[in-house]
């Protein structure tokens, strides 16, 4: 159980992360000159091109061959994190290109400032395109956290592993685990479900996962 | 053996609690063309389909050649004899129309590569359309696309052809092209039940008209004398309204 | 000085690229085959699973659909823990090789049916209507008409789970397979140069999904047909 929580903090604190980072790169990308706008895609490309276990090997066991010595949660967030605010980034840059354009223009014709046009028409309606694809996001960290198992995290695949050193069977308790991933990867599906339910608009179409 | 071709005996069929068809029976001989006209939701295209077994009927026969083939177990035989035209033409948009043409007499009557070429192009030609042999659909008009799927229909050399309202989905300059090789076929004999809203080629091409209304036939006869001379007025009712209708934009 | 010593670094790094190829490249080799095997295999058996949950009756559907959500829903590596330390334990001892091709394979497999499944439904109904009615049997209709235009337009999704899958054969290292990961681990504990080794491995993954890229671009413009641009 103690791996369990473990693992939905690993999940929870590494998708805020990507969430901290991935938003100001997504303005970066939309509404940057052309050196930010560069700048952020090559880091996109680099962090969507590297698995996630490379990325984790070079901060917990390469960064302290240059002096710098991370502990392995915090090393897993980070690699989590750097990664994920690739791929989140992605999700708001194109929620934010599906508003644009017209909706822009109409606000501005109000007389509205760009920022406060952001604000109250692009950004409300760009959520709700978000959405989906974050859930199918916070999916798919919640069930790669399992990859910093790799760095000795007592996550829940290793509190498992640990359970076979003490004399279960192995088959038992990797379905065990197996099982309670599940459990936590079909709440977040249902709370997509109600999420979308909740926001849904007529005229605004919350299309499925990308 | 009978006469007729195809005989449809007191067919009945309804979705849900909808009625579409009260007991339809008609025939068709060699050669003939019938047209079925009549308002919109009267069942019209449900025949065709379920001459084609799209779909069972609930009650009722349908033989073709004395083969009942509401009985018979293997549908897709009955099928290569009875060519269908769909309304929206239902190319396979993945092939070309040389690849439309071709594709069910290789995959279906294990025909070579070469002779399955050979038909394909005689029956493009047939319909006007040997140039465009190598066009994907998305590359063809309406009308050359509906043209591409008589000539498949023709090319498994069937008994007779259906054809399900085969000009509803064109612009009306394109319907022309459509009717001109329907009515050539007509004069070289083939064998054709025709649901439609064109009165004008209905008139001049049927050999009989079949009227319908709310899942029966109200009148079959010589176009001539369902048009200038009907039995029942609700016949009389459609007839001169759509011709009246359709005359304006007749050429 | 900071230049320098980036420079001094690059060039350190390509030191132990020189001095490790025949390892790199072999564990390269065991990487590119684990990726091409298990997404052809995917293919297959993604197929199978979309044919199955579209065309199947009741209860090949729903065994499917469950399938399809239990693989969805846990991670790879707990899957792949499962069949190569679980199975032993039931007489069944694999490699690494073998259980990491077995694990992605099914894997990849659940993906790739549900990516399938809505390229088959995107495929209008009139189509099979239409080859019933050229005579074709429904199978044949499935597989003469459906599945070519199905497949085609799943090539985009394909080609990403091909990059995913590339990206995710790395884990194979942790149940000790041999793969380009499992070499650097060997060379990096030979030669204390942690960073520069995992940063070279970083490079190579760089190299290959950038190059896969292109290389499936262009696969995909030469499969092209009218009416089945691929939109990105």
């Amino acid at each position: 159980m103690e791996g369990t929580l473990v693992t939905i903090k690993l999940a929870s604190i590494s998708l805020l992360l990507g969430f901290c980072l991935g938003l100001p790169m997504a303005f970066g990308q939309v509404y940057g000159n052309k050196v930010i706008r560069g700048i952020i895609s090559v880091y996109e490309r680099i962090a969507r091109s590297i698995p996630l276990l490379v990325i984790l090997f070079l901060i917990f066991y390469g960064l302290p061959a240059v002096g710098i010595r991370i502990p392995a949660f915090t090393s897993s967030i980070l690699a989590l994190g750097l990664r994920g605010a690739a791929y989140q980034s992605q999700i708001y840059r194109g929620a934010i290109q599906s508003v644009s354009g017209s909706q822009m223009r109409a606000a501005l014709s109000l007389g509205m400032n760009r920022l406060t046009a952001f604000i109250y028409v692009i950004l409300p309606q760009a959520v709700r395109a978000a959405i989906p694809p974050i859930g199918n996001e916070a999916a798919i960290v919640l069930k790669d956290t399992s990859t910093v198992y790799a760095i000795g995290v007592s996550e829940l695949l290793r509190q498992g592993h640990y359970f076979i050193s003490t004399g279960s069977d192995p088959m038992t308790i990797y379905l065990a685990v197996a099982f309670i991933y599940l459990v936590m990867t079909i709440f977040i599906k249902g709370l997509l479900a109600l999420f979308e339910r909740k926001y849904r608009i007529p005229g605004i179409g919350i299309e499925g996962e990308s | 053996m009978s006469k007729h071709l195809l005989r449809v005996e007191n067919i009945y069929k309804s979705f849900g609690d909808n009625d579409v068809l009260r007991g339809i029976s008609f025939h068709l001989d060699k050669g003939e063309t019938k047209v079925i006209v009549g308002p919109s939701g009267t069942g019209k295209s449900t025949i065709l389909s379920l001459i084609n077994m799209l779909v069972p009927p609930d009650k009722g026969h349908i033989y073709l050649e004395d083969i009942d083939i509401t009985r018979t177990r293997d549908v897709h035989k009955i099928r290569q004899n009875i060519g269908f035209v769909f309304q929206d033409f239902g190319l396979f948009n993945h092939l070309t129309a040389k690849g439309n043409v071709m594709i069910g007499l290789t995959k279906v009557k294990k025909m070579g590569k070469k002779e399955a070429e050979e038909i394909a192009m005689e029956e493009l030609r047939r319909v006007g359309l040997e140039n465009f042999a190598d066009q994907y659909p998305a590359q063809l008009s309406g009308g050359q696309k509906q043209r591409v799927g008589i000539a498949r229909a023709l090319a498994m050399r069937p008994k007779l052809i259906l054809f399900d309202e085969p000009t509803s989905a064109l612009d009306p300059e394109l319907t022309g092209e459509v009717l001109n090789v329907m009515r050539k076929l007509a004069t070289e004999g083939m064998t054709m039940l025709i649901v439609t809203h064109e009165m004008g080629f209905a008139r001049t091409v049927a050999d009989e008209l079949i009227f319908m209304e709310d899942g029966v036939i109200l009148e079959q006869g010589l176009p001539e004398k369902l048009f200038t001379n009907p039995e029942h007025p609700r016949t009389r009712e459609f007839l001169f309204k759509l011709t009246d209708l359709y005359n304006e934009g007749e050429r | 000085m900071f230049l320098g010593s980036l420079l001094e670094g690059l060039q350190k790094t390509f030191a132990i690229f020189l001095a490790n190829y025949p390892a790199l490249l072999r564990g390269l080799t065991v990487t590119i085959y684990l990726t091409i095997i298990t997404s052809i295999g995917g293919i297959i058996l993604g197929t199978l699973l979309a044919l199955g949950k579209i065309y199947g009756n009741k209860f090949i559907s729903g065994i499917v659909t469950v399938f399809i959500g239990l693989i969805q829903g846990t991670p790879l590596l707990v899957q792949l823990f499962v069949i190569y330390y679980g199975l032993p334990a039931y007489g069944i001892r694999l490699t690494p090789i073998t259980a990491a091709l077995i694990s992605f394979t099914i894997n990849s497999g659940a993906y790739q049916a549900e990516y399938l499944r809505g390229s088959i439904q995107s495929v209008s109904s009139g189509q099979l209507k239409a080859a019933l009615s050229l005579g074709m049997t429904r199978w044949q209709g499935i597989f003469y008409v459906i599945l070519p235009q199905a497949l085609r337009r799943v090539i985009p999704s394909w080609t990403n789970e091909f990059i995913y899958l590339l990206k995710y054969t790395s884990l194979a290292y942790i149940i000790t397979a041999q793969e380009l990961m499992g070499e650097a681990r060997i060379i990096a504990s030979r030669n204390y140069e942690f960073f520069k080794t995992y940063l070279l491995v970083a490079f190579i993954y760089l190299l290959l999904v950038l190059l896969f890229t292109r290389f499936f671009r262009r696969i995909e413009r030469r499969f092209t047909i009218p009416g089945f641009e691929f939109k990105r």
